[in-house]
């Protein structure tokens, strides 16, 4: 892994950069550095229609007067955004011949994950034979979501195909003034996803990027959009969680969700970027801002996560409640283990009257990785009869790793409610002993109790997600109590 | 089954067992008996591997292997099974869960294959009926929010599903009224063969009444220091301990 890391410092760092600015059409990337040219080259390589490389501009410029946020619990040495290269388009990966040529660690994983073998044969690169063709699965699934109406492509087709709806949509809930890294998100994304599900149209089936044609190296600058429009409803999965190692060290992304009229928009997601090794070299910092609309009365919107890779996580998926009767949810599962860090959590904002949200964090921490909550619930003067509850749980795997719980509570009318609960516990070495003693290996003792203080969360994902993440949050622990 | 020889434990430098020895064969129940604080429950830590708790002398032998030598989850699957005097909860793991992966990582280790779910269910409910739990509680998660006498119906439930080869029940009596007494008892009882072996621990003669001792030990400052039949436990029972305490000294004094 350290050579990973190396190897990808050379990359941004060294070498003499061979061509010319735009002289050279057959270039797929851009020089390392953030500038407008870089941006006009990011917009002209993806074809884009003017009012994007307006908003590209306008995003950066305001990015220029800002400073990147240092409140989160984090620790990580300053980032040099001129050293990084912004645009690299999507090139093939050296395709290795047999699963022989795999890491045999990777391997490892990929079975306990219960991984079919063609499966991780395309995970980890090895060139698929053509008993799997995704792309004709991919091809009849966009047909029958078409047959209804149902947009579901990458975001830099929907430019192109939809520039109205994204026009109409895009930054309208994470503008990029909101912070510094989804101004710099806004300047430079490369690619990502769209979903528009027309009025009164259930989605059929679960949405899930691993079924979108070119999913595959959408880059470190994502952003999704999702717009579910009166009286629909979608389920929309995002992630992988087989252990794909992404090299790019700075990811930024955005989600976007707007919620109608009665409509209701589940999201989940599960994220298991390389986290660095054992030592804490390496790892993705992930810097993301996904935020969510209930815009009309009776909306739902629905916030699920399981946290497990990256060094840092800077994360915290929220939601604006402005309809009457409108319902957020967040529930999240976050592992740390050796030196991760992530600052994690939700903003729930009551608009409307009557407005509810439920927030269930569960924060892990093991080995000598630190783990924080950070939470605000607000009611506003006009969202009379507001409810909230909340309840953050830490658990702490061995004695030097930490947990630490950030609530912000501002309630601005006298009919609102608002309930915070908190725990912290450890597992018990009584705990371990009692399962050990029943022929249950520690590796596995750690899994059950792990997911079972999860479950509450786990619950909310879909099935077949479901059952990755529980296996997923064994893996993440491994070798964190001996 | 068991050869206990000259075994001396101590933890954090205060020695708890001194030169401790017992023999239990296959088919037999010993009792186990004596006042608070004088290494029952110790005793039955080690045979379960606690860590714990230092071996500073002595040895274990269980059906001519080394046990002091074997993992905690080895011995388990090697047939030893431990019922806890305090059962732990493990919330939000359901107790079908929990037994379905302890059974089958048993079976692994023998080179069975793993029950199929159904097959679980099947072997759950029979396992219920023999020891007489009607209610929902393998729906539960692991004894969180289990009365006393639900905890202690649990632990035999679970050592009917593992069939293990030597039982040690620590204190099992301890907090149940006289209807789960005897639904514990008689758990025991239908568990019992010509093939397996149980240590029953207890402070009171009681439980005597329905699991029936072959032998009964006296522990008394971390050594037997009188073993006899089953009416060893009515003697204790009328005497007391104060008996046994004045003889153990009378013993250490010559």
């Amino acid at each position: 892994m350290e050579d990973k890391s190396n190897d990808l410092l050379e990359e941004v760092t060294g070498g003499e950069y061979k061509y010319g600015f735009y002289t050279d059409i057959e270039m797929d990337q851009a020089p390392k550095g953030l500038t407008e040219d870089t941006i006009r080259f990011i917009s002209a390589r993806k074809n884009e229609p003017e009012f994007m490389l307006d908003i590209r501009l306008k995003a950066f410029r305001h990015w220029k007067t800002l400073k990147e946020p240092r409140w989160a619990q984090v620790e990580y040495p300053p980032i040099d955004y001129q050293d990084i290269i912004y645009y690299s388009a999507p090139r093939k990966k050296e395709q290795l011949q047999s699963l022989e040529e795999v890491d045999p660690e990777l391997l490892k994983t990929f079975e306990k994950l219960g991984i079919p073998l063609e499966e991780q044969k395309m995970l980890a690169g090895v060139a698929v034979d053509a008993v799997m063709d995704s792309e004709s699965v991919a091809t009849t699934f966009r047909s029958s979501l078409a047959e209804k109406g149902i947009i579901f492509c990458s975001f830099s087709e929907a430019i192109r195909e939809h520039p109205e709806l994204v026009q109409k949509y895009m930054g309208t809930v994470v503008p990029y003034t909101d912070n510094f890294f989804a101004a710099l998100n806004t300047a430079v994304f490369s690619d990502g996803s769209f979903v528009y599900i027309p009025k009164g149209v259930r989605s059929p089936m679960e949405l899930s990027t691993y079924f979108r044609i070119n999913a595959a190296n959408t880059g470190q600058f994502e952003r999704t959009l999702i717009v579910a429009e009166e009286g629909s409803y979608v389920s929309y999965m995002e992630g992988c969680t087989a252990p794909i190692r992404d090299e790019n060290q700075l990811h930024a992304a955005i989600v976007e969700i707007i919620a109608h009229k009665d409509a209701e928009v589940k999201y989940s997601t599960v994220q298991n970027w390389w986290p660095g090794d054992k030592d804490g070299k390496g790892g993705i910092y992930n810097f993301v801002t996904k935020r969510g609309i209930c815009e009309g009365e009776n909306s739902k919107i629905s916030w699920t996560q399981v946290e497990t890779g990256s060094a840092i996580t800077w994360k915290y998926p929220s939601l604006i409640l402005r309809g009457n009767n409108s319902t957020g949810e967040f529930y999240s599962v976050a592992v740390t283990n050796n030196h991760q860090q992530a600052d994690t959590g939700t903003k729930m904002i009551h608009l409307g009257k009557n407005t509810r949200s439920t927030i269930i964090s569960k924060g892990i921490s093991a080995g000598h990785s630190n783990n924080s909550y950070r939470g605000l619930v607000k009611t506003t003067r006009k969202a009379e009869n507001a409810r909230n509850f909340s309840q953050c749980d830490s658990l702490l795997l061995g004695d030097k790793c930490g947990a630490h719980t950030f609530p912000y509570i501002e309630v601005g009318n006298r009919s609102s409610i608002v309930e915070h609960e908190a725990t912290t516990s450890k597992i018990s070495e009584d705990q371990l002993f009692y399962c050990l003693q029943r022929g249950i290996d520690m590796e596995s003792a750690i899994g059950l109790i792990v997911n079972g203080y999860a479950k509450e969360v786990l619950s909310k994902l879909p099935m077949e997600f479901a059952v990755e993440a529980q296996k997923l949050l064994s893996i993440s622990l491994e070798g964190s109590v001996g | 089954m068991l050869h206990i020889k000259d075994l001396s434990v101590s933890i954090n430098g205060k020695t708890i067992l001194k030169g401790f020895n017992l023999d239990v064969k296959p088919g037999e129940v010993h009792a186990i008996m004596g006042p608070n604080g004088t290494g029952k429950s110790t005793l039955a830590a080690v045979i379960a591997g606690r860590e714990m708790f230092d071996v500073d002398h002595g040895e274990i032998s269980y059906r001519g292997q080394d046990l002091l030598e074997m993992a905690p989850e080895i011995r388990a699957r090697e047939g030893i099974f431990l019922g806890f005097q305090y059962p732990v909860e493990i919330p939000g793991v359901s107790m079908a869960n929990f037994m379905r992966t302890a059974l089958n990582e048993k079976r692994k280790y023998l080179g069975l294959e793993p029950l199929s779910g159904a097959e679980f269910l099947k072997l759950m409910e029979e396992k219920k009926n023999l020891v007489e739990i009607h209610s929902k509680l393998t729906n539960r998660s692991v004894n969180e929010g289990f009365s006393g006498g639900e905890k202690k119906k649990n632990e035999i439930f679970q050592m009917a599903m593992l069939e293990p080869k030597l039982a040690i029940l620590d204190e099992t009596d301890s907090g149940l009224d006289i209807d789960a007494l005897k639904v514990v008892a008689n758990g025991v009882n239908k568990l019992r063969s010509s093939e397996n072996a149980t240590i029953v621990i207890t402070h009171y003669q009681r439980l005597l009444d329905y699991i029936v001792p072959d032998f009964v030990h006296v522990l008394f400052d971390g050594r037997i220091v009188k073993s006899g039949g089953k009416e060893l436990a009515l003697e204790l029972e009328s005497k007391g301990y104060e008996w046994i305490k004045k003889e153990a000294n009378g013993v250490a004094a010559n």
